[in-house]
């Protein structure tokens, strides 16, 4: 045994160590990578999904999105985007560029239902990021569902955000009233007339539910133009629902035309 | 033929020490009671804190922190003659990181739903005080099999407390076990509400402090240790 004490001893111990650590850790990274990626690949899909229905099985989730899930990109301005593709496009980094640049995945579901447009979002809870999806009507207003995801909020208080409780309540709420972002997640009592636009928070978790209001707010500001080109181009549930207001504020504009169009019963 | 077997197992049995004798036992029994890491060797408080709000997290933290206490010592152990003293501490932080780091990846790879929830736990396992402090108080000093149980034993020793805090947080502070409702909703209609300070960090600290107050003042042992 040579002397572990001496000088030499300990810096050779030292770099041989960090060797053989560095080359596992590295053969371990590399080596699990394409399994991870395509673990993550999968992930996404299954949350993109979740945002209209929630499905276990691995098989028909997969199944669902080939057939169901159309991908397209468009840009601040609303215009579709070719040569992008949009299920590589990472939120994250979006939302860091001038909004002018960004370029904006959106997933077209159609269903039994009709169509639904979900749109990913990104944000900051309070610990660290927070993520998800939403799903739209073909109204661009009103809410079919969402799914959040998160990295490391509170077990009990913010991870909450994850459970179908928290999620479901989005179903049928309106995002935004004519152009102004309206919808927001509060904590005690509930206005009749804003019941559309007011969801429950929860409790011991107003940061991250503060939260996933921003990411909200970002995402719709992100399509915006999108959603008014859509609007104005809309065919079949078109004008009606063009004008997303309050029955109090609708008789002014609205025609018997428009209030059939309004098929999501206010 | 079987009998000649039995007889040289027996043998090398006696003079190994045997895998489970009395002495390696109580490695296993003696940190889950009289000398625990969390109410007597006080370590490991952070993650105690942290990870108890509900149930599951706190199981699964407890099985994370058992494997890498386990492994982390037989490794420290089998190394222990090569160590040079001055670098010891460096040494035995690369392994448990790189242990931990190896734990995720798999995680990952191939249960990407757990790893999401766990990233944050796995990743705290490093911090912990009792992987550490077990490597330094026993692995450097023993051999790696006892090592190996010492490991075990500490880590079903922070788990059981764990597990305790959680269930008391758990079901006083969101009415829930696991997230199966336990407290009727009738109970609710009646004017029960959930306790919630139970959500809060700060309720560990009360639960650990009952914890040490009972353990200490009915186990005579452990009166004037510190």
């Amino acid at each position: 045994m040579p002397n572990t004490n001496s000088n030499s001893y300990t810096f050779i111990y030292a770099s041989v160590m960090t060797l053989v650590v560095a080359v596992a850790l590295a053969a371990a990274a590399t080596g699990l990578k394409p399994i991870q990626q395509q673990a993550i690949d999968f992930d996404k899909k299954r949350s993109i999904i979740s945002a209209v229905h929630r499905l276990e099985d691995k098989k028909e989730i997969l199944k669902e999105y080939s057939e169901n899930v159309k991908e397209i990109v468009v840009d601040a301005q609303g215009n579709e985007v070719q040569g992008v593709k949009a299920f590589d496009i990472n939120m994250k980094a979006e939302n860091k560029k001038n909004p002018a640049d960004r370029k904006l995945p959106v997933y077209i579901y159609t269903g039994a239902e009709g169509k639904k447009y979900i749109i990913p979002m990104h944000g900051a809870g309070l610990w660290d990021e927070i993520w998800g999806y939403i799903a739209i009507d073909d109204d661009m207003n009103t809410i079919e569902g969402t799914y959040f995801d998160h990295k490391g909020e509170t077990p009990g208080l913010g991870a909450e955000i994850t459970s179908p409780w928290f999620q479901d309540q989005f179903h049928d709420k309106k995002l935004s009233e004519g152009d102004q972002f309206k919808l927001h997640i509060l904590k005690g009592r509930h206005e009749e007339k804003d019941k559309f636009y007011e969801v429950d928070g929860i409790s011991g978790a107003t940061i991250t539910g503060t939260g996933v209001n921003n990411m909200l707010e970002k995402s719709f500001s992100n399509y915006k133009a999108y959603f008014a080109k859509l609007r104005t181009a809309g065919g079949n549930a078109g004008t009606g629902a063009a004008t997303p207001t309050t029955p109090a504020d609708t008789t002014a504009t609205s025609t018997p035309q428009n209030a059939a169009g309004n098929k999501s019963g206010k | 033929m079987s009998q000649a077997t039995e007889t040289t197992t027996a043998v090398q049995e006696q003079k190994k020490d045997a895998w489970f004798s009395p002495k390696n036992r109580k490695l296993i029994t003696d940190p889950i009671g009289d000398n625990n890491p969390i109410t007597i060797q006080i370590l490991g408080l952070c993650s105690a804190l942290a990870v108890t709000t509900q149930l599951k997290p706190a199981i699964i933290m407890a099985i994370g922190v058992t494997i890498v206490t386990a492994f982390a010592n037989l490794i420290i152990s089998a190394m222990r003659n090569t160590i040079p003293n001055r670098i010891r501490m460096i040494v035995q932080l690369v392994v448990i990181a790189a242990l931990v780091v190896i734990v995720d990846q798999l995680l990952r790879a191939f249960v990407y739903d757990v790893s999401k929830k766990l990233s944050v736990f796995i990743g705290l396992i490093i911090t912990n005080c009792i992987v550490m402090g077990r490597l330094e108080a026993f692995a450097m000093a023993n051999k790696p099999w006892p090592s190996f149980l010492d490991g075990i034993g500490n880590g079903l020793g922070y788990g059981a407390i764990l597990v305790i805090i959680a269930l008391l947080r758990e079901s006083l502070g969101s009415g829930t076990i696991l997230g199966y409702q336990i407290i009727p909703q009738a109970f609710y209609t009646a004017g029960y509400v959930n306790n919630g300070l139970m959500v809060t960090p700060a309720a560990s600290m009360f639960i650990i402090a009952i914890i040490i107050w009972i353990q200490r003042s009915r186990n005579p042992k452990l009166v004037d240790i510190s």
